[in-house]
């Protein structure tokens, strides 16, 4: 799929996003707004998983740990074929399989998340397993910035390279933001690279918003012999939609009418201009 | 009376039948918090070193990757002490097992106050009670050597998530040579028509030694084990409450939330009323010291399981809250 598409369709998913947000009236608006252009290339570009493959276990696996920004996820894998898009207009409604964190319920998803620090543990056990097995499939986590407080997350970055799991791409979505604030503010992060490389990953920064910044990370793959991959996206918390942008309030905002056609405008215009 | 033959401990039962799959199934693999030597599963490491993955003390990222090797079609047996593990990683067994659905095996080791003298950082008396609040996760407590092979061999094939506690001290052997087991389905060892003993995990021992005491009073005493605490036999339950005078549940767990409150609400809620009394551990700090002593200390013995069933025959018995 060449870039412009590619660019189309970061749009598209933006769409999806605060459409199917404003009509359940809840949902995570800016983180998955945060993220997903990391998922359009992981999905359209890099990894080798589709419906007819999924159920096979010698595929690229996806496990979100960052689970609230589900929408960015339902809006990818309805682009994918797994289910139709208007399945989304089911989004938390009554016993609907499409609630407001990953379930296994959806296809396309193979592992419930939305407590945080859970995935990346998720995601050693499966790497690992494609080691004992033999199995050439890589596997990608997408964490949040906020979640790295959980303890459980450096458990398991240490179990990730004491096994050496160099077929395990974590991807750190750094907007900078959670509920609260700033993460510095909240709870400081910082080194945060200087963190990876001495939990000994190996690591590559790019802008996790720049479809051809995010293909030319995911092509250098895998980066050394033995480490797990670390992709450290800055990204900007509600990107593409300008009062959405870097604005901590709108992290689980719903926009109102006016700020749904506010919103739909920019992104048309910035259709418009690709 | 019948002398009760000792066998060996329940946790180095459970290591000779994990490696005896595993050695007939290279997707079985054990998962351990730095456990290997407390889970008797030294010789398991040395005989089959690929099948088993040491985790370091870290028991929220040993159930987490449990689930993930699940996902990719290993058989994992999650290997830590029962209070680490059902504590510190609870919300991993809640969503990463549980809820996600991976047929992970939990194996909580030293269970109950096996660590006795080790103090409470150490016991496991809320596992029953945390993990029966928890959707889709079976809890097994074998009793005795026959219990912790037969468990361990069905747990392979079992469909849902499994715990399964075993205490470390060396255990008799409790049942007939002729004993079936199935998950999800009580043994009745002794038949009786006054007393019924249901009892799960190591209790069972002094559950069997009072009904012979008592037998020898004459008072005849039927005895359950309950190995699974989840789901319950209640069809085993309530014929017992049906055809005996009086009930007694013995669990090496809290009072609340434990066996007997799961008997207790199928009873009360089948409109089954007898003189019934759980044994267990009260609310409050508990006594430290082996586990024989704490056990005969909450009257989790012989001589006080025999007195609470007495009680409970006297014409004069009124129901009184335990605890």
């Amino acid at each position: 799929m060449d870039i412009l598409e590619l660019k189309h369709k970061s749009i598209h998913y933006r769409k999806t996003i605060l459409r199917i947000i404003k009509q359940a009236k809840s949902g995570h608006t800016a983180g998955s707004l945060s993220c997903v252009d990391i998922l359009n290339v992981l999905y359209n570009h890099v990894m080798d998983i589709t419906p007819e493959n999924f159920e096979e276990v010698n595929r690229d696996h996806y496990i979100q740990s960052k689970g609230h920004s589900v929408e960015a996820l339902y809006a990818v894998l309805a682009d994918r074929g797994f289910y139709p898009e208007s399945a989304l207009d089911m989004l938390n409604c009554f016993q609907s399989h499409f609630v407001g964190h990953p379930t296994r319920k959806v296809k396309g998803i193979e592992h419930n998340t939305g407590a945080l620090g859970h995935g990346l543990s998720v995601s050693v056990g499966l790497a690992l397993a494609a080691k004992k097995n033999g199995h050439s499939y890589r596997v990608f986590t997408l964490l949040g910035d906020g979640e790295l407080a959980e303890g459980s997350s450096w458990e398991a970055l240490m179990a990730a390279r004491h096994y050496k799991l160099d077929n395990l791409v974590i991807m750190i979505d750094r907007n900078t933001l959670q509920i609260t604030g700033r993460t510095e503010e909240v709870m400081g992060l910082e080194p945060l690279i200087d963190k990876f490389v001495a939990f000994g990953c190996a690591v590559q920064t790019c802008d996790g918003n720049d479809i051809e910044e995010l293909i030319h990370v995911f092509n250098r793959l895998p980066y050394e012999k033995g480490r797990p991959n670390l992709i450290y996206a800055q990204t900007v918390k509600g990107k593409g939609i300008s009062f959405i942008e870097d604005a901590f309030q709108w992290h689980h905002k719903v926009p109102n009418d006016d700020e749904f056609k506010a919103a739909i405008h920019e992104l048309e215009i910035a259709e418009a201009a690709l | 009376m019948t002398e009760l033959i000792l066998g060996r401990a329940n946790l180095e039962e459970f290591a000779d039948t994990l490696l005896s799959l595993a050695q007939a199934d290279c997707d079985v693999v054990v998962l351990t918090s730095d456990s290997r030597g407390s889970g008797k599963l030294v010789p398991f490491g040395k005989s089959l070193p690929e099948q088993i993955i040491e985790m370091g003390i870290a028991e929220q990222n040993l159930v987490g990757v449990a689930a993930g090797l699940s996902i990719a079609g290993k058989k994992v047996f999650a290997v830590s002490p029962a209070c680490f593990l059902t504590a510190r990683a609870l919300e991993q067994i809640k969503n990463d097992v549980a809820y996600s659905d991976h047929p992970v095996k939990l194996i909580g080791i030293s269970a109950g106050v096996s660590y006795g003298a080790l103090g409470t950082t150490h016991h496991s008396l809320h596992d029953y009670a945390a993990l029966r609040a928890i959707n889709n996760i079976d809890i097994i407590a074998p009793a005795d050597n026959f219990e912790t092979q037969a468990a361990i061999t069905a747990s392979l094939t079992h469909p849902r998530p499994v715990y399964i506690r075993l205490g470390k001290k060396p255990m008799a052997h409790l049942h007939q040579p002729d004993a079936t087991f199935e998950i999800g389905k009580a043994i009745t060892i002794r038949e009786g028509t006054d007393v019924t003993i249901v009892a799960t995990g190591e209790p069972l021992h002094p559950a069997l030694l009072a009904a012979q005491q008592l037998e020898a009073e004459g008072i005849s005493c039927r005895v359950i084990s309950m190995h699974t605490v989840r789901p319950l036999d209640t069809d085993t339950l309530l014929n017992a409450a049906r055809n005996t005078r009086v009930l007694v549940t013995v669990e090496e767990h809290s009072i609340y939330g434990g066996l007997g409150e799961a008997c207790a609400a199928i009873l009360m809620q089948q409109g089954v009323f007898l003189p019934f009394r759980i044994v267990g551990f009260p609310d409050e700090y508990t006594a430290t010291g082996s586990q024989l002593e704490i056990f005969d200390y909450y009257g989790i013995s012989a001589g006080g399981l025999t007195a609470t069933a007495r009680s409970l025959l006297q014409p004069e018995f009124k129901s009184t809250t335990p605890g």
